[in-house]
């Protein structure tokens, strides 16, 4: 039962990421600088989206009180939501979104690599899945840093302010709970703290190609997974669940 | 009693009338959304298997394969669907290629061919629409989420190319 919970934990926490991160991008729908770029976000979205989908249908299996992915999504509260702060933080401007979607992308790809390898089944098969997906978006925001890096002074100006200011969420995503360390013991889950050398290469590597300064401050926020959000959380919520909660039983 | 096989290709025949909803030309047999049809003690299971995961067909096609199932009176029947092996754009039919490409929209090249071009080498397309080489990737998001956006530096037209995955 345990090691239910434990793993209940860890897919929530993986469907959790994909869903918020894909609802903050959502709100570039019809907003985006230009035409391409707007679609690229919302199709960025839904792969998310579609990946917390089958997250969440199989932790809501791993409840053992046939709860589906809906439940999950819209009727949780902030507390028992165990994403990373760093899909939460708002937008900004175009910059701020792309820093923060190279520093996820960049982790995510390493992730759902090491994940594919998993004991438990559903999970690698996800993996499989997500990964190629990702890979996609990891290209994405990496050519982007690069263009605004090593683009004109004020674009440069604006990613090398979006890196610093969501450098200090991301320590977040290679520290484990106890929960995780089990599950990692039992090959269920991917070791996270040891991808932190190759995502911090690969990132060093392309902040360098884009002209921009890695950031060397030490100090993390953390949180997310142990439900201690920002205040953030909170707003995005109130617009995600307000038609599911308000009209619980609301079909298309 | 009606036999297994015989079952069984009604099922085919059934599903091959499905069409996916967003790109009417092809089947879902023919994009390697039915993965199997197998008969268990009677009753028909069908595995169907999502394609990209942010795709919001998905729920429609189940939902279509369950009706033309039901029209073609095969209960008892089940339809589930399975995520491994993962689908991949290798899973389209030869046939629903040529119909992509009849259709306008430049079908996926070798898998093997796309991941150079995900590692940022040149990727070559050919124009559905005067099958030039000479083409250009002006986003690799599209319209939906199984499409990039090119344009082709011959005709000058732009269009879709079903993405590789």
């Amino acid at each position: 039962m345990n090691q239910n919970k434990s793993l209940y934990h860890a897919v929530l926490h993986l469907g959790d990421n994909a869903l918020i991160l894909g609802h903050r991008l959502s709100e570039w729908c019809g907003h985006g600088p230009v035409l391409e770029q707007d679609i690229a976000m919302t199709n960025i979205s839904l792969d998310l989206i579609g990946q917390a989908r089958m997250y969440l249908d199989y932790a809501g299996k791993l409840t053992g009180e046939n709860k589906n992915e809906d439940d999950l999504a819209y009727r949780r509260d902030v507390l028992d939501f165990k994403n990373f702060l760093i899909t939460e933080i708002p937008n900004g401007d175009f910059a701020d979104t792309i820093a923060r979607q190279f520093f996820f992308d960049q982790w995510n790809v390493l992730y759902t690599k090491a994940l594919m390898e998993s004991k438990d089944e559903t999970l690698s098969a996800i993996a499989n899945k997500a990964h190629k997906e990702v890979s996609y978006h990891q290209r994405w925001s990496s050519e982007w840093v690069i263009r605004l890096g090593d683009g004109t002074a004020e674009s440069k100006e604006k990613i090398q302010r979006g890196i610093d200011d969501a450098w200090m969420f991301t320590g977040e995503m290679f520290t484990q709970t106890d929960e995780e360390k089990a599950l990692v013991a039992e090959g269920i889950l991917p070791d996270a703290a040891a991808l932190k050398a190759q995502w911090e290469e690969e990132i060093k590597r392309l902040l360098s190609e884009a002209t921009l300064v890695m950031p060397t401050d030490n100090f993390m926020q953390s949180g997310g997974k142990e439900g201690v959000h920002t205040e953030y959380l909170g707003f995005i919520l109130a617009e995600m669940q307000y038609l599911p909660r308000a009209y619980p039983d609301a079909q298309w | 009693m009606v036999a297994a096989d015989s079952l069984i290709s009604q099922a085919w025949e059934a599903l091959n009338k499905v069409e996916d909803p967003e790109i009417p030309v092809v089947s879902v047999v023919e994009l390697g959304i039915v993965r199997d049809v197998i008969e268990r003690n009677g009753e028909l299971e069908v595995n169907i298997t999502p394609t990209y995961s942010g795709c919001p067909a998905t729920q429609v096609i189940e939902e279509m394969v369950i009706e033309a199932l039901h029209n073609a009176k095969l209960e008892p029947f089940k339809v589930n669907t399975v995520l491994s092996p993962p689908w991949s754009t290798d899973l389209i039919s030869d046939e629903g290629k040529r119909k992509l490409k009849e259709y306008g929209i430049a079908p996926p090249e070798d898998e093997s061919i796309d991941k150079k071009a995900l590692m940022g080498e040149e990727r070559q397309v050919t124009c559905p629409n005067c099958g030039s080489n000479n083409t250009h990737m002006v986003s690799q998001f599209g319209s939906t989420p199984c499409k990039s956006h090119f344009k082709c530096k011959e005709c000058l037209e732009p269009f879709d190319y079903f993405k590789c995955l």
